[in-house]
């Protein structure tokens, strides 16, 4: 094939070129294919004296509709219609080499957070002989400080940022292991669980270059956050078979694994596939389509019928809530639940469509859970001075509120967007104004409730 | 000379893999000089879509029928070039005693029908 000094030719060729790009049955190299026909063809009519324009279009009729072109190599190549993840080499704009180089580097931050969750067993801390308090409240602090170093070098950002973000991990360190918890207590287990919602602000704020207020990257952290989930509850399935494999294999041979599996391939793992999970929804955003907003349609019908009916028989048969201990818990979740629907609904949507069904079932979906909660309130408040105040209970209370209000102020949002008096955008900019709500509260209960309560 | 017909899709499209695997067996050759072939031994006859002969022969590929190869052309820019394995060859034989066997049928009844 040739290439041509008739310049508009050539821009010709370029356009058409990437015009049959665009196809997903057909891939790079069947294009070139296609283009050195394409050539061949140009020079035969321009040497039978056709101009280059003329030429142009005679070639590209012969060659037919792309449409039925493409999908006859559909039919040969039908794996091609599904999306392949293929982490390197990564988009064009990048060079192999910057891919093989995050390769390396997320490899040796996975390995650093596997032997990070290893080390304290060098200070006689093992896992195992009742140490398990120290790992399950440290267990953020492991990986974390190493996934935003990810990122940090992902983002190219300086040094001086990632001193500043170093803080809030040192604080977390500080405030986890310095006081004198008792391993009986709640106030421990409220730590372990709060520290992370805290810490993974940080991590957001190296998600998005330090600018947490401009711009998407709050909600492109969003985003990542929800498919990090998925991913992450996908590789867990995979050690949980790989760790299941191994104790069989070595029970075979009259070996006990358990010192394998728990020791090692279970803490290690846990820890690394944080890293390379976040590598993967970094790798594939454009690739794949997003789980976290397939989910949130699909259940959001669900739940609302579940809430309804659930509504429904309280009236009916007049039951009322049981309160148990851990009832308003329950609640708490299922407020955090419909928080997630809301959220990942707003972050698949396009804030300038028009309100369809399914922000009326969104709608009907808050107030439901609303009226769940305020049911259950009720009924807990009725009785608070029978339990009196733990711990637990005031930070179940405390975050049952935020979500209240989060969800109250959604609600009215979404009356005013189905009334067209508001748009979405707005409803997006509060559920990403929030989020850092979530985390202050639990930086609080991390570092004002254990001696409030007297570390019980 | 005749004038150009219009073939029906369909046979256009059965006898596709016995023409490129005949046109290969005479030697290696592209896809553009396949095309140029079939035009040539069909009288101009036998017109493909253009574009249509790739997924032929990247089928045929799969099938392992052709091996293809990358390599440079007169110009300078690469080709894909495209040889006949052993199963094609196979294949080739196959297919023309099936053609052998329509045609012979169809000339004989032809005979019958034209003199009848």
């Amino acid at each position: 094939m040739t290439t041509f000094f008739d310049r508009p030719l050539e821009e010709q060729i370029a356009q058409w070129r990437a015009y049959v790009r665009r196809r997903q049955a057909l891939h790079d190299l069947d294009v070139e294919e296609l283009e050195g026909h394409l050539r061949d063809q140009l020079v035969e009519l321009t040497k039978a004296g056709l101009a280059g324009d003329e030429a142009f279009l005679v070639a590209v009729k012969r060659m037919g509709s792309l449409d039925a072109l493409s999908r006859e190599f559909a039919r040969v190549h039908s794996e091609r219609l599904w999306k392949q993840l293929v982490v390197a080499p990564g988009a064009p704009d990048e060079s192999a080499n910057t891919a093989r180089a995050e390769t390396l580097v997320v490899l040796s931050l996975a390995v650093a957070a596997a032997l990070a969750i290893k080390a304290p067993a060098l200070f006689g801390l093992r896992l195992g002989d009742g140490n398990e308090p120290f790992y399950v409240r440290n267990a953020s602090l492991f990986v974390f400080p190493l996934l935003t170093v990810y990122f940090l070098w992902k983002r190219r950002a300086g040094i001086v940022s990632g001193l500043w973000l170093a803080l809030p991990f040192a604080a977390g360190a500080v405030f986890a292991n310095v006081f004198p918890f008792r391993a009986s207590g709640d106030t421990w287990v409220l730590t372990a669980l709060h520290l992370p919602i805290a810490l993974w602000l940080a991590v957001g704020f190296a998600y998005v270059r330090g600018r947490w207020f401009a711009g998407a990257g709050r909600m492109d952290f969003v985003r990542f956050s929800g498919e990090l989930v998925i991913y992450y509850a996908l590789i867990a399935l995979g050690g949980g078979v790989l760790t299941g494999f191994a104790m069989m294999m070595f029970k075979a041979i009259g070996i006990n694994a358990e010192w394998l599996a728990q020791g090692w391939l279970i803490p290690c793992g846990a820890m690394g596939a944080v890293i390379i999970g976040s590598w993967l929804v970094e790798a594939k955003q454009s690739v794949i389509e997003n789980m976290a907003p397939v989910l949130t349609r699909l259940f959001t019908p669900l739940f609302t019928v579940l809430l309804l009916v659930f509504l429904a028989t309280m009236a009916w048969t007049g039951r009322p809530i049981n309160v148990k201990r851990d009832v308003l818990i329950g609640f708490d979740l299922l407020l955090v639940l419909v928080v997630g629907l809301v959220l990942y609904a707003a972050s698949a949507r396009d804030p300038q469509a028009p309100p369809d069904f399914f922000d009326g079932l969104q709608l009907l979906l808050v107030v439901s859970a609303l009226v769940v909660d305020g049911v259950a309130l009720a009924a807990i408040t009725a009785r608070i001075s029978e339990f009196g105040f733990t711990p637990n209970r005031v930070a179940a209370l405390g975050e049952n509120l935020i979500l209240l209000v989060n969800l109250a102020w959604s609600a009215w949002l979404y009356v005013r967007c189905l009334r067209q008096r508001g748009s979405f955008a707005v409803l997006e900019r509060w559920q990403i104004a929030y989020l850092p709500v979530y985390s202050i509260w639990a930086a609080l209960v991390v570092v004002v409730f254990p001696p409030a309560f007297g570390y019980r | 000379m005749l004038l150009r017909m219009d073939m029906s899709k369909d046979l256009v499209a059965a006898s596709a893999t016995p023409l490129v695997l005949a046109i290969l067996a005479e030697g290696d050759s592209y896809g553009y000089a396949i095309i140029k072939r079939v035009a040539e031994l069909s009288g101009g006859h036998l017109q493909w879509t253009d574009g249509m002969l790739y997924p032929v022969l990247h089928r045929l590929e799969r099938q392992g029928l052709v091996a293809a190869k990358w390599s440079a052309s007169e110009h300078g820019r690469r080709r894909k070039y495209y040889r006949i394995t052993r199963e094609g060859r196979a294949q080739l034989a196959a297919q023309r005693r099936q053609w052998q066997v329509v045609d012979g049928t169809l000339r004989g009844i032809w005979m019958k029908v034209c003199t009848a």
